[in-house]
């Protein structure tokens, strides 16, 4: 089996280099293959019908799901696939929304583009496809399905990259469409807003939920002042939607144009970045010292943290209680900058730029709100950003860089690796290393951490201890990790999670396409931007230092608690289950009775136990006083049936023990209450 | 419940089939009530209770479930009345068969009851009015042997069907039931099985007619442990119930057929996936496999084997796509019913990732024949390259309409004319130049017209001329039929059922669907009929699976011997057929018009006008076409629809 095998592909002898089907192979050989539903990162799907080849022997087939082999003879293009790939492509488009000079999409859609390149001048269908509803209800992310081309990147990116599958396909034929399971609306199901499915997307069918309009209101405020906060790896990336490379760094063009646009002032998400390598460092080294929850997990990814608050509520006590650097910044800013700026904390508006969609969502959280509104008022993709460039009319590529706005805009190379997978990791072990004593020789690059593996695992060695750091990025590789470490088989003291692959440079708010290649140089521009900086270590920040000198009473104080750190709350259960059934019509305080109707309970007879409550209630007409609902399942399946009355839990319960915590909880004389009930207890 | 089934040591073959005979010895006469769903539907229960009631009172000694009578005793003689499945002649039902008779009562209602009990089972007599009546002939035929309908078919895989009961594991022992996969388990290695299977030239009878045995080989080459045998019994299309009435009729031999197939390629669990449609077939299939298991035939140890092979039966979900196997293993596996590429084919990476064979029902059925008789046996019938026989669902303008079993080669003449006894016109009478076509396999195949009824119906053939033989739907047109209509029906059910995944099947149905539509509505262009022959041919070469491969082809087909019929619809906006309302001209005949006004009252938009006792007349520019005018006149006046 060593002797070389090829193939030959429109007669040009190509070697096969275990491709793992006739596409790849193609495309390395330079015949770009027109497809919509291949993705080098995904399973073949085959649904498109685009990327046929015709095999000697074999007649037309589609090359994603064909293995090459040797001596296969194939032509890419003949006069009957040009022609089935223009019926493929004229019955997408007609099927599809002609509204592309307003879609978002419109300068990266691949339908587009393989229209053009096909040469597809007219579409003989006519579009008889009913409109269907918008989903805007998430704050990350907008589902057109007019748009959609039914490729189902989306719904493999969600199940196989980040194991959530919020997106399946429902419906047959001409009513097939991709949507969350039960017709629910984005926002109610468990998306957490990565943006994998936009940044997969190949036509506007998902993308960003903008926020630019709002932004552009705020600009338009005289009385308002707008600052803006730069992420890390919107730098690396923004350039690219103006000719510029992959990973050249921008930021100050960026804050130049962002001074054009009319924000008041630009400052940088990387200074909140040292602040959170700060504070998360000292709770890692607080832990490990008093024998807290290890492995600590990071939280700096708010797609991470919805994950973990979803799937894994019982890591939630390891995850660092640190707020991610967008919302250290709004914090912070909010505390100090109406007085510096001289303006009235009502009329400061805080916009961050970010890599991310899941962003958006965070900075929604009403955790993270103050008395003068939200902490971060706008998130805007650097797409976004790209838009508001341009349809202001700054031309980009003219600008003169400025620097940014002190002392929220300095930073150290720490918080600006922040942006790659294995920055955060690499930022922390820069502080700890000194912390702890010990600083490799001056070394402060922690390489092991780097990379597009998409698990790393590294053990440094500082002063005498060895801290066993695990890199993770991709949620579904996230998910193999968790339930490792909830089966005891790891034993690392810190996990670094970024639910992005390659990390928030691989954001889906970034600059399209976002491939393997482009997000490893956009993560070389941020380890360059990081050697190019003065200081490289958090702790070296004096910006940073004096800002919690002045006004958190240093790292760790209850002050930096307060406005550095936060909490976390399980999302195992979808909000809003209940149905009420007896007494639920107005809005009159009520004591909520829940009887769980899921399998366990329902099994146990949880039905008979519901009716006879119901019933009871009406009889002693307490609707006025109470409320109760079927609802489904308490997760305490082993104690079945199980009822709620008000906040206390009630096992293995019937309906005479739900009678009398709802007696007790009334005040009411629980043997009479029950001697008069037909269900006839008296115990 | 009998008691040989519940005890601990698991008897032989030999000894149940012995039992049940002695108990059958003692069966005066045997009542076969045809238990099918279509005769189910038409009232099927109802005459199994009234018999029963007329029976006890007449004070005959009946069993309804054969006992087994361990002690030796036999007990005494009894009349034994029983379910079977269907007994094909669905038009007829319920139909009840007496034995030894031979008798075959057609029609049967609970109120003949008694008369049958006093007239056939105690005084020995037919009852003529309850006989068929050969309509071409007027003789009353006493059983199948003189019934044209039954006297031209072969019965192998059906040839129990009407007779045991489906729900008795014993008598389909007692027919030498399992000796096949005995022979197979105990004396044969599985490429035996496999050689035996393929040197038969069994194919597959779903549709694509692929050699069973080589499909057999190609799964046990690949590695163990963990394989799988899966029936496909979710037979889909419009107007067949082959696989239905076989899972329903015996279902033991499709139990047999999968511990034959297991054997062949060393699977140790299977499973039968049965559409949710089929009640009556899930439950028969049910008990069928829980007998089986009870006696040892499924289960840990196989026939003594120490090998395993357990069976499991499983609902679809209401999914025509789930009838193609990747999106039926799909489905097993709890997931979207939506079909993957192939290659890998199941028998590399089927469920859960492991080898498995998946066949249809009726080429499971057909292998414990196979091992029976020989493959020599099986290649005696049939042609050269299609042996064996083939089931059909004949439905549609024919005179007899039912499920039917035929040789392959069998002529469509033969079909039509002879078991299905002729073609009806719109009035019901059967005629001679009523035939128009033969829609054969569904949605899936195609048309054959006056010209192919001496083709021999075998595999190749069929796929020569552009249909195929499919799952074996037969549905017979007269002149009546619209081509276009017809192809616009199959359409429609193929747009409705793609799974949604490949965009030729699904943008290409619908917007072959909407062609369709514009033809029928007379909206169509020259143009019209070239994109669809054009989008036609690249939804049949390009799609994903086999839905969409096929999808197409009754277009295809219809428009190669149509054409005129087409370009009617498009250049003279006429639909020869009389059936495309948009197209028609109605008018009233003032020669039948009576001028009872009924049809001027029922027009909707007021359409009609005349006079009391004159003809009316119908303002073509009001005219919905609507056809409520048509329907309500009692003279036939209204023409033009």
């Amino acid at each position: 089996m060593t002797e070389s095998k090829t193939m030959f592909v429109d007669g040009r002898e190509i070697p096969i280099r275990g491709e793992r089907n006739v596409l790849e192979l193609c495309r390395n050989a330079g015949i770009d293959i027109p497809s919509f539903c291949y993705h080098s990162e995904l399973s073949v799907f085959g649904a498109c019908r685009l990327c046929l080849v015709d095999i000697e022997g074999r007649g037309i087939v589609t090359s994603c799901t064909t293995k090459p082999e040797p001596g296969m003879r194939i032509r890419t293009t003949t006069e009957e696939i040009r022609k089935m790939r223009r019926i493929g492509v004229e019955l997408l488009l007609a099927s599809h929304d002609h509204d592309c000079p307003t879609c978002a999409k419109s300068a990266t859609c691949k339908l587009q583009d393989l229209a053009r390149r096909l040469g597809v001048t007219e579409v003989r269908y006519p579009r008889n496809r009913p409109r269907l509803p918008v989903d805007d209800s998430s704050p990350a992310i907008v589902i057109d399905p007019n748009r959609c081309v039914l490729c189902g990147d989306c719904v493999r990116a969600c199940r196989e990259i980040q194991s959530v599958g919020a997106l399946d396909f429902v419906d047959r034929g001409a009513s097939c469409r991709v949507a969350p399971a039960f017709n629910k609306k984005l926002s109610e199901v468990e998306c957490v807003g990565c943006g994998l499915c936009a940044t997969v997307c190949p036509t506007g069918a998902i993308t960003p939920h903008s926020e630019v309009e709002s932004v552009w209101s705020d600009l338009d405020d005289p009385d308002v002042t707008v600052v803006a906060q730069i992420a890390p790896a919107v730098r690396v990336a923004l350039g690219e939607d103006f000719g510029l490379e992959p990973g050249t760094v921008t930021t100050g063009l960026i804050a130049a144009a962002l001074r054009r646009i009319g924000f008041h002032a630009v400052y940088d998400t990387s200074f909140a970045a040292d602040m959170t390598v700060i504070e998360e460092a000292t709770e890692f080294l607080e832990r490990r010292g008093k024998g807290g929850s290890l492995p600590m997990f990071t939280s700096c990814c708010p797609a991470w943290v919805k994950f973990a608050e979803q799937f894994f509520p019982d890591l939630l006590p390891h995850l660092s209680t640190c707020r991610s650097p967008q919302q250290m910044f709004g914090s912070v800013a909010k505390r100090i900058l109406p007085e510096r700026l001289g303006v009235t904390p009502e009329n400061l508006r805080v916009v961050s730029i970010m890599p991310c969609t899941a962003k958006k969502f965070e900075a929604k959280r009403p955790e993270f709100a103050g008395p003068a509104g939200a902490d971060v008022d706008h998130v805007i993709t650097t797409q976004e950003l790209t838009r508001m460039i341009k349809e202001h009319g700054v031309v980009f590529n003219r600008l003169e860089a400025e620097s940014l706005d002190m002392p929220l805009g300095y930073k150290t190379g720490a918080g600006v690796i922040f942006g790659a997978s294995g920055g955060v990791s690499e930022a922390v072990l820069r502080y700890a290393a000194q912390a702890l004593g010990g600083v490799r020789g001056g070394d402060l690059e922690f390489r092991e951490v780097r990379g597009e593996k998409s698990v790393r695992e590294a053990s440094v060695t500082v002063g005498g201890e060895t801290l066993r750091i695990a890199v993770v990025h991709g949620l579904a590789n996230t998910r193999a990790l968790c339930e490792k470490v909830l089966a005891g088989e790891t034993d690392y003291d810190m996990i670094e999670v970024m639910a992005c692959p390659g990390g928030c440079v691989g954001g889906a708010g970034q600059p399209l396409p976002t491939g393997i290649e482009t997000r490893s140089e956009r993560a070389r521009g941020l380890y360059e931007a990081d050697r190019t900086l003065q200081m490289h270590a958090a702790q070296d920040n004096h910006m940073v230092a004096e800002c919690y000198e002045r006004h958190l009473d240093g790292p760790g104080s209850p002050e930096a608690h307060a406005l550095l750190h936060t909490g976390y709350h399980s999302r195992r259960r979808i909000a809003d289950e209940a149905i009420s059934l007896v007494g639920g019509d107005d809005e009159a305080e009520r004591l909520a009775v829940r009887v769980c109707v899921g399998t366990n309970c329902y099994l146990r007879g949880s039905q008979d136990i519901l009716i006879r409550v119901m019933n009871w209630v009406e009889e002693q007409q307490l609707q006025d006083s109470v409320e109760v609902g079927a609802t489904f399942c308490f997760e305490n399946c082993g104690h079945s049936p199980n009822a709620r009355v008000g906040d206390r839990m009630i096992e293995s319960c019937d309906a005479n023990t739900v009678i009398a915590a709802i007696c007790e909880k009334l005040g009411l004389p629980v043997a009479g209450r029950i001697g008069a009930a037909p269900v006839g207890a008296g115990q | 419940m009998s008691t040989i089934i519940e005890t601990a040591t698991i008897p032989t073959l030999e000894g149940i089939a012995a039992a049940y005979k002695r108990r059958a010895e003692r069966t005066t006469r045997r009542i076969i009530l045809c238990a099918g769903t279509g005769c189910i539907a038409n009232g099927a229960l109802k005459v199994h209770a009234a018999l029963v009631e007329a029976v006890a009172a007449a004070g005959l000694d009946l069993e309804v479930e054969l006992k087994d009578h361990d002690s030796g005793d036999d007990g005494g003689e009894h009349l034994h009345l029983s379910h079977s499945g269907c007994q094909g002649f669905c038009q007829m039902g319920p139909l009840l068969a007496i034995e030894p008779d031979g008798l075959l009562y057609v029609k049967v209602k609970p109120e003949d009851a008694e008369e049958i009990v006093a007239e056939t089972l105690i005084a020995d007599r037919a009852i003529e009015r309850l006989l068929y009546v050969d309509p071409t002939t007027g003789r009353h035929c006493h059983g199948p042997d003189e019934i044209p309908f039954y006297k031209r078919q072969q019965r192998h895989v059906l040839a129990a069907c009407g007779h045991l009961d489906p729900e008795d594991v014993r008598e389909y022992i007692a027919r030498d039931g399992y000796k096949a996969a005995r022979k197979a388990w105990t004396a044969m290695s599985a490429e035996g099985v496999c050689d035996e299977i393929e040197s038969s030239g069994l194919r597959g009878r779903g549709g694509g007619g692929f050699p069973t045995g080589r499909k057999w080989r190609l799964t046990l080459q690949q590695p163990g442990p963990g394989k799988f045998v899966v029936c496909n019994g979710d037979e889909g299309d419009p107007g067949a119930f082959m696989d239905r009435s076989v899972m329903e009729g015996n279902p033991h031999s499709v139990v047999e057929g999968m511990l034959i197939a297991a054997r062949a390629v060393d699977a140790d669990a299977g499973y039968v996936y049965v559409r949710a449609e089929y009640p009556l077939a899930v439950g028969r299939m049910r008990k069928a496999v829980a007998d089986a298991e009870k006696l040892g035939l499924l289960g840990e140890d196989v026939f003594g084997t120490g090998r395993r092979f357990s069976l499991e039966v499983m609902e679809g979900a209401g999914a025509f796509v789930c009838g193609e196997e990747t999106a039926l293993m799909a489905s097993i596996m709890g997931r979207r019913g939506m079909p993957m590429p192939k290659p890998p084919f199941p028998s590399e990476c089927g469920l859960g990732g492991k080898p498995t064979v998946i066949n249809n029902v009726e080429t499971l059925a057909s292998a414990p024949l196979i091992l029976l008789h020989g493959a020599d046996d099986f290649r005696g019938i049939g042609t050269g390259n299609s042996p064996g026989t083939k089931t059909f669902a004949l439905t549609g303008h024919v005179a007899n309409t039912g499920l039917i079993e035929v040789p392959f080669g069998t002529t469509l003449r033969e079909v039509v004319y002879q078991i299905g006894g002729g073609v009806t016109d719109d009035k019901g009478e059967i005629t001679e130049e009523s035939f128009k076509l033969v829609q054969i396999g569904g949605p899936s195949g195609g048309c054959l017209v006056g010209e192919h009824l001496d083709m021999p119906l075998d595999f190749d053939s069929l796929s020569g001329v552009g249909a195929m033989v499919g799952s074996g739907g037969l549905v017979v047109m007269n002149q009546t039929t619209c081509v276009v209509q017809m192809a616009r029906f199959f359409m429609e059910f193929a747009q409705n059922e793609s799974c949604g995944k490949c965009v030729l099947c699904r943008e290409g149905t619908r917007q072959m669907l909407a062609m369709l539509d514009d033809i029928c509505e007379g909206k169509a262009t020259m143009d019209t009929l070239d994109r669809l022959e054009e989008l036609a041919l690249a939804v049949k070469k390009g799609s994903l699976c086999g839905l969409g491969k096929t999808a197409p082809n009754p277009v295809l087909s219809t428009l190669r011997y149509f054409r005129p019929e087409y370009e009617a619809h498009v250049i003279q906006k006429r639909c020869p057929a009389g059936r495309c309302k948009a197209l028609a001209v109605p008018e009233i005949d003032p020669e039948k018009c009576r001028g009872c006004t009924v049809c001027a009252r029922c027009c909707p938009v007021g359409a009609i006008t005349g006079e009391k006792k004159q003809p009316h007349r119908i303002n073509p520019v009001a005219c919905i076409r609507c056809g409520a005018c048509a329907e309500a006149c009692k003279f036939d006046a209204i023409i033009g629809f």
